[in-house]
């Protein structure tokens, strides 16, 4: 069976934390904020590591684009299980410019490189919302593609996967190798456990620069300005049902 | 004058440069550790922080109006290893140090002070002196099974009698046979109702006084054990206390912790690593309690503007937060030194009273920043009211702690 899982990892500004708009409007404010690891990619790490501890994988590769930071996310995910990391170095402005497209060339270059069968991701990161990575990677290695993932099995060389569509559930089986992305009910992450923090200690992170991968991080896109959402207007209130009628008339709405 | 000024100036400077020079000679590690947590120990923080935020705030209130044992997050914590975190992995435990673990019931005491103080008292109550004065079979036995969640223990040195007299312990044990036979009330044991062991103190030589105490490991349940009534709390009121009553309880001669007339000892060596924990139980509870105020402030608004523009709301805060921040430090402090196996008794008992006297005054805050909200249950502040006044009694009352100080200070200046 699949003997290599990657799993993809990113660093994103915490769930929890309000967002700021940066002054000059060149983006959001990260100087000191809590960053953790993107839910979905939690969810994507606890599915490896499953996959792992029911026999079907051999291995687990958890993988980080960017600065030094980024190696407290791939910890986290070696004390949920995953055995070793891969930090591919990436800071300063190619940070700041780095998108689905130029992650999803390293994360190919990386599935060649490390033999892998299997590559795990969460399906959008919560920053960017973006919801490409996954399938782009997928495309690049000419390999099927699983995204939306609420549950997914083995069976076999194939992998049966229930996707969550707009209509409901859609039930698809891809050979491996191939992509999976993890949906917000593909399982719950585990907490990790005080004797696997300690291990995650030991287990190796190896460095590696896109330049040796052979991917270019030239970004295809530029942001002009980033805006904070419209301030929510007051509201207007109304007598009757007939008022309500006439106002939605006037606004066009009906 | 500009002389007197600088004279002042360097006085006050210097014990902070001696605290430094201290430090320093620690090692570097030390220092920076109070500036910034290792890696190992942030992760560690924040897996405990999620874990209280997501499984133990949210039913805290439940728990405490029910007084309910929280038996499945006890054995999830259990899971995680923090039931047992100085424990070697050998004996089940996570392996780790008493910052780590201090970290721990601080994270946890700040989502559920009751989950709290369990976690507390079996970490350095029962497992504590175990580990520390227990033979390999002895651990093997009255360790490992604890370690997971499944069974706690629990801590008998108090009773009716006496708490702060720990010397006058009037609970009897005799040797008969191959056999000890122990008679008499231990008091105010935390987990008693929910405890598979204890650790009991008694008397085996009266003419000796203190020196005549001896410590003993008790299955529980056991003939000739039965415990009292579940007192009805103020705080903390998902753990259960009550006493311990032993009438002609026998427990096997193997069952002596470390030897006969080692009691005392035992019992004030746990109670200085206890206070630690305790510390930072109450860093959680006052914690809890300033993220309670501070969010009201900016939500609340009179006079036309959230209150938090108000600089009496403002001075309140600032004060709590500097008693909050300042017992962190010397509770950190105090595992460090533990964890560096040097002298800790002051730091702990420093510990235990700035963060017991904090949270106590932060709650007490905190209910005024709320007003009229901070007294009914909907908000969280009463209840963090309740369970912090609690901390300021057990292992060791504000009093006591004092007089460890002071004498500690004294011996530092002896003529």
């Amino acid at each position: 069976m699949a003997a290599r899982v990657l799993v993809g990892v990113k660093r994103v500004i915490d769930y929890a934390v309000k967002i700021r708009v940066k002054p000059d409007n060149t983006g959001v404010v990260t100087d000191g904020v809590k960053h953790s690891m993107n839910p979905f990619c939690e969810i994507a790490v606890e599915e490896a590591v499953r996959l792992k501890e029911k026999k079907l994988v051999k291995e687990v590769v958890a993988v980080s684009c960017g600065p030094q930071q980024v190696q407290e996310t791939i910890r986290t995910a070696l004390a949920m299980g995953a055995d070793r990391g891969i930090h591919v170095e990436v800071s300063g402005k190619d940070y700041d410019s780095l998108g689905p497209l130029q992650v999803s060339k390293i994360l190919a270059a990386l599935a060649k490189k490390e033999e892998a069968s299997l590559i795990i991701l969460g399906k959008q990161a919560i920053d960017d919302d973006c919801n490409q990575t996954g399938q782009m990677t997928a495309a690049l290695l000419d390999w099927p593609q699983g995204t939306f993932a609420s549950e997914v099995a083995v069976e076999g060389d194939k992998l049966k996967v229930i996707r969550e569509v707009d209509g409901g559930l859609e039930t698809i089986k891809i050979n491996l190798p191939a992509v999976v992305t993890a949906d917000l009910r593909l399982n719950t992450p585990r907490y990790a456990t005080l004797p696997n923090i300690m291990k995650a200690k030991k287990k190796k992170i190896t460095n590696v620069k896109p330049g040796d991968l052979g991917v270019d991080l030239t970004s295809r896109l530029e942001v002009l300005r980033v805006d904070e959402p419209p301030q929510r207007q007051a509201g207007v209130k109304v007598e009757t049902v007939e008022d309500l009628v006439g106002k939605l008339k006037e606004a066009g709405r009906i | 004058t500009v002389i007197d000024l600088l004279t002042t100036f360097i006085h006050s400077f210097s014990p902070c440069l001696l605290a430094l020079a201290m430090a320093v000679n620690y090692g570097t590690r030390s220092l920076t550790q109070l500036a910034e947590l290792p890696e190992l120990h942030q992760m560690l923080r924040q897996t405990c922080r999620d874990y209280a935020e997501k499984e133990l705030a949210p039913v805290a209130g439940q728990l405490d109006k029910n007084h309910t044992f929280p038996a499945k997050q006890v054995r999830e914590l259990g899971a995680m290893g923090v039931m047992a975190v100085e424990v070697p992995e050998s004996l089940g435990g996570a392996g780790m140090d008493y910052l780590a673990y201090s970290l721990a019931v601080e994270e946890l005491s700040r989502g559920c002070a009751s989950t709290g103080v369990i976690v507390s008292v079996n970490n350095s109550l029962y497992l504590g002196p175990v580990l520390a004065f227990g033979t390999e079979e002895q651990k093997q036995q009255w360790i490992s099974p604890f370690t997971t969640g499944e069974k706690v223990g629990c801590f008998a040195l108090s009773e009716p009698g006496n708490g702060s007299d720990a010397g006058a312990a009037s609970t009897l044990a005799r040797q008969e046979g191959d056999e000890w036979v122990l008679n008499g009330t231990k008091a105010w044991i935390t987990n008693c109702w929910d405890a598979s062991a204890a650790v009991v103190f008694a008397t085996t030589d009266k003419s000796l006084k203190h020196k005549g105490i001896s410590a003993f490991l008790v299955p529980m349940p056991h003939p000739g054990l039965s415990l009292g009534k579940k007192e009805d709390k103020l705080g903390i009121r998902a753990s259960s206390t009550a006493n311990l009553i032993l009438e002609d309880c026998r427990i096997p001669l193997g069952n002596l912790l470390g030897q006969r007339g080692m009691g005392f000892k035992i019992g004030m060596q746990t109670l200085d690593s206890g206070r630690i924990g305790i510390a930072s139980q109450a860093l959680g509870i006052a914690q809890a309690a300033l993220d309670c105020a501070a969010d009201y402030a900016h939500k609340r608004t009179a006079f036309g503007a959230p209150i938090a523009r108000l600089q009496a709301i403002q001075f309140k805060l600032a004060d709590m937060a500097v008693a909050l921040e300042s017992a962190r430090l010397l509770t950190w402090k105090a595992a460090m030194l533990r964890d560096a196996k040097k002298p800790y008794s002051k730091a702990a008992a420093m510990a235990k009273l700035a963060a017991s006297e904090a949270a106590t005054f932060v709650s007490h805050q905190a209910i005024q920043v709320l007003g009229g909200m901070g007294y009914v249950t909907d908000m969280p502040a009463e209840r963090h009211y309740r369970d912090a006044r609690i901390t300021e009694i057990y292992e060791g009352t504000s009093e006591i702690q004092r007089l460890v100080i002071a004498n500690q200070v004294l011996k530092e200046y002896q003529q």
